[in-house]
């Protein structure tokens, strides 16, 4: 067999690893277009901040890693693929048989529309070479503008924040990560960052960018106000990056249509991670994620499927992210803005910045939400894909949301007695 | 055969020795606020509920992680944190659907149960075996991972 990953970032380093566990005779081959070992893009903030060096970034810390498992990493970026004759084609002309492909490419960052946008000195913070730029201009006093309080923007902004540069968030919905947070969590999050001295500006846009003399960007705000930065970083959303794989008759939608059993249109073919739009836990939904326990995830069900025939369903990713902004942890897991016909209970504490809120359906937990909590955090996820049943114990949380750990214990762990 | 902490609430007082225990081996202070094994309190009924990480097979935190930072020990089976590896990043935290990987904030880094690489100190500190360190296959936990499997993000395989 002839299994072809193209991708080298978590999705096809763990599809790999799979492929050689299910297969130990089979031919691998791992290509991925970025010049380092294969990283992790989550690491990046953790290198802005010189926690760990580049070499903290890699995905498996052994360089015989490959060689062990017997993987040929060949560092090429896929142009196009031959579905017809199973081949695909690298930047360099070369053309590579396959069995079954795996489309593990990942997504890249979209360039929002605003005039001088392509200027020196503005950069996306999503490759280790975009955080090597980012690193050299991102000097202590420096003054930074960051486009964008999502997800991926709220994670470097407490890179640079670290990094004791002047800094400016501008974000155009009205509060910070508003896919991931509501109204009330996602403004706590936003005078936390504003009393750590951080100046967020919400629903404005950034209108454009001028190049003035001396090397500084001035970016020019939607509400009339004007910036001068040295660094300016996009942090505006990310795209999959399918346009290769649409060129070769791949159906594709928000990302690369997929099955339950992560195949693509052609048969020979499979796809992961942030360029897959692959099955939601909750909604049943087929939406991309773009987040590393579900690249990892569909990675290992993938993996199996090409080479055991399709005996692992998929039934589905609970979404799910947590966030570090300047010391005030937050997270979001499943249905946190609640269902239709559900109920929910939500707990405040603006002066400690604590949060949680819940998300029933019936008398399962579907969603959650929380601000301040590190602690035991994650059975919010193993209650919602669990789908346990709370019964009595969901009238105490709607009284006390905070129970949550006791109402976990007494009803996912029967031999603990308390149900 | 690999042995794991077999928990029986039922002779649970409370009494929180496990917490120190944990604690002072791990951290070097006691300070219960520190302890990987947390006793929780069900003050309606009166009973008392040591837990920790059940080393479970699927091992979610491990495969969350994006630097590699958690591996199993070749000699307990347990699931350690490399502490110089990990990046603070949390996603393990919220993989793990028991809760049993946490945030320290004052390390930046997060901690968890690794048996104390053999002998796990919550069992030596235990006065009435509430906490055992037994064979595998005779614990409680199979319950527990039976739950574990209910969390997978597969069926069939
Ligand atoms: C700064 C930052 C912080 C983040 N923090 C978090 C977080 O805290 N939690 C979380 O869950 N997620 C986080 N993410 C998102 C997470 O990194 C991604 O979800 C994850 O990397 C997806 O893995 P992947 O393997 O699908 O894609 P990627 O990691 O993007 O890897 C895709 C690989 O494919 C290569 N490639 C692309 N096109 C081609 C081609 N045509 N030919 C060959 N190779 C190609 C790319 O170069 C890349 O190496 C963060 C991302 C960034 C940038
Ligand atoms: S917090 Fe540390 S151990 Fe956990 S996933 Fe992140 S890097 Fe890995």
């Amino acid at each position: 067999m002839i299994y072809v990953v193209v991708g080298s970032g978590p999705a096809g380093v763990v599809a790999t690893e799979q492929l050689r566990k299910l297969d130990p005779l089979a031919n691998i081959t791992l290509i991925g277009a970025e010049p380092e070992p294969p990283y992790s893009r989550m690491a990046i903030p953790y290198y802005l901040t010189s926690k760990i060096d580049e070499s903290g970034t890699y995905l498996r810390k052994q360089a015989s890693h490959f060689e062990n498992y017997k993987v040929d990493v060949v560092r090429q970026r896929v142009t196009s693929i031959d579905t017809e004759l199973n081949r695909l084609i690298t930047d360099d002309g070369q053309v590579r048989r396959y069995d079954k492909l795996l489309i593990a490419t990942g997504a890249s960052p979209v360039v929002p529309p605003v005039p001088g946008i392509d200027s020196p000195g503005v950069h996306n913070c999503w490759t280790l070479a975009d955080a090597r730029e980012i690193v050299k201009l991102a000097k202590p006093g420096a003054s930074v503008v960051l486009m964008g309080a999502g997800f991926i923007g709220c994670i470097i902004l407490e890179s640079l924040a670290l990094r004791e540069v002047n800094l400016t968030v501008v974000e155009m919905e009205n509060r910070m990560v508003p896919r991931m947070m509501n109204d009330v969590s996602g403004n706590m999050i936003k005078s936390w960052c504003e009393q750590k001295g951080v100046d967020v500006h919400t629903s404005t846009r950034a209108d454009s960018i001028e190049q003035l003399s001396g090397g500084k960007l001035r970016v020019s705000l939607s509400t009339g106000q004007s910036i001068d930065a040295d660094l300016v970083i996009s942090a505006t959303g990310v795209a999959p990056n399918m346009d290769f794989a649409a060129d070769s008759g791949l159906q594709i939608d928000q990302g690369i249509v997929v099955n339950d059993y992560l195949q693509t249109s052609d048969a020979d073919i499979y796809a992961a991670g942030d360029v897959c739009q692959g099955k939601d836990f909750n909604t049943g939904e087929y939406a991309v994620q773009a987040i590393q326990p579900t690249a990892v995830e569909h990675a290992k069900v993938a993996a199996t499927n090409m080479v055991r025939g399709h005996r692992t369903e998929h039934v589905g990713n609970v979404n799910m992210n947590v966030l570090d902004t300047l010391g005030l942890v937050s997270a979001s897991f499943g249905m946190w803005m609640g269902v239709p016909g559900g109920d929910s209970t939500e707990l405040v504490n603006e002066d400690e910045h604590k949060y949680l809120s819940l998300q029933f359906q019936d008398d399962i937990l579907v969603g959650a939400s929380s601000l301040g909590l590190t602690q035991h955090v994650g059975v919010l996820r193993g209650l919602i894909q669990s789908k346990t049943r709370l019964g009595a114990w969901k009238e105490k949380l709607m009284k006390d949301p905070m129970r949550i750990m006791e109402a976990y214990l007494a009803c996912s762990q029967s031999q603990v007695g308390v149900a | 055969m690999q042995k794991s902490l077999n928990i029986d609430p039922a002779k649970c007082t409370g009494c929180l020795q496990c917490e120190m225990a944990c604690s002072l081996e791990n951290e070097g202070i006691f300070n219960t606020s520190k302890s990987r094994i947390k006793v929780f309190t069900f003050h309606e009924e009166g009973k008392f509920v040591p837990y920790t990480c059940t080393q479970c097979d699927e091992a979610w935190c491990m495969h969350a992680c994006p630097v590699d930072a958690i591996v199993v020990n070749a000699a307990t089976g347990s699931k350690d944190v490399v502490a110089d590896l990990c990046v603070g990043c949390k996603v393990c935290t919220i993989a793990c659907p028991f809760g049993t990987v946490n945030y320290n904030a004052d390390s930046g880094k997060v901690v968890k149960c690794d048996l104390c690489g053999g002998d796990p100190q919550c069992v030596a500190a235990c006065p009435t075996d509430a906490i055992t360190y037994v064979d595998a296959n005779a614990t409680g936990l199979d319950k527990m991972r039976q739950w574990a499997g209910k969390t997978d993000t597969t069926v069939g395989g």
